[in-house]
């Protein structure tokens, strides 16, 4: 199933609800439109929802790190929320659950970036 | 599917399509060899991997290049080759993923994955003069066909009688 990518305001912060496979071609580019769009926005406060996200491979997960350090090299924050068991034991075994913020509930994660 | 080994073969294009191509096929052969959920989950994620891998690093995405992908199945495994029609690269020089230095690269864990998900995993030079991954899996167990579809039940006889 292809990406898809919607956004809503939560107070400062964005949420951008994922669903699909982020994958190598068209899922990491609208990741990656989607993270730069919301910089050019001023929307430096970013929450990935993947709750819907059941797939993601090397590609994938180089565009979460992109995402994480392009956000933080302006200031701001990417915080992951609701991972699945298969994004949770990729990014466990990737190392990645050490670098990433992740979150397991919408309102502390919104709650949690540094003002 | 049978224990008689089988081999498939399929030249694929340089190009994204093919990643997925490569995986859906197989996943059929996995399918159908008996594997389950989440040993086909790991053959699949390790094969776009490996095509992944012959697609940017091996053809350098290059359309002219193309990629090898053959699979055999033998009576005890699932053995998946990966050609491409590159340089070749020796193993002990991909950098660890793992490595704090190397956490926050935004690529070079397509090596790492496959190795992780594979029962054996390998790079050697290819006909080509590219790399040539081999990965396995080893074919899940399975009851001995009984001729009352109840796999081996009854096969022995009761204990203690």
């Amino acid at each position: 199933m292809a990406l898809r990518a919607t956004h809503r305001d939560a107070g400062q912060s964005t949420v951008v609800d994922l669903s699909g496979k982020i994958t190598l071609g068209e899922g990491s580019a609208l990741l990656r439109k989607t993270v730069r769009g919301l910089l050019d926005e001023k929307r430096t406060h970013i929450v990935l929802n993947l709750a819907d996200v059941d797939y993601i491979d090397s590609s994938g997960i180089g565009e979460l790190v992109s995402g994480f350090t392009t956000v933080r090299s302006v200031g701001g924050e990417l915080k992951l929320l609701h991972l699945t068991k298969r994004v949770h034991d990729i990014l466990q075994i990737t190392r990645l659950f050490t670098v990433f913020d992740v979150q397991n509930d919408e309102s502390n994660a919104v709650r949690s970036f540094k003002p | 599917m049978g224990t008689d080994p089988k081999h498939l073969e399929i030249t694929l294009e340089t190009q994204v399509e093919s990643v997925n191509l490569a995986e859906e096929m197989c996943l059929r052969v996995a399918e159908a060899a008996g594997f389950g959920e989440d040993d086909c989950y790991k053959i699949g994620m390790s094969v776009r991997e490996g095509v992944i891998n012959a697609f940017h690093y091996g053809n350098q995405e290059r359309p002219e290049k193309k990629i090898h992908l053959a699979v055999d199945l033998t009576g005890d495994k699932m053995i998946i080759h990966v050609l491409d029609e590159g340089t070749g690269f020796t193993l002990s020089n991909v950098p660890d993923p793992l490595a704090e230095e190397n956490l926050l690269s935004t690529s070079g864990r397509g090596i790492f994955l496959m190795r992780a998900f594979m029962d054996e995993f390998d790079v050697v030079p290819g006909r080509t003069g590219g790399a040539e991954i081999v990965m396995a899996k080893k074919l899940p167990l399975q009851e001995n066909p009984g001729t009352n579809g109840q796999g081996n039940k009854g096969a022995t006889p009761p204990q203690g009688a």
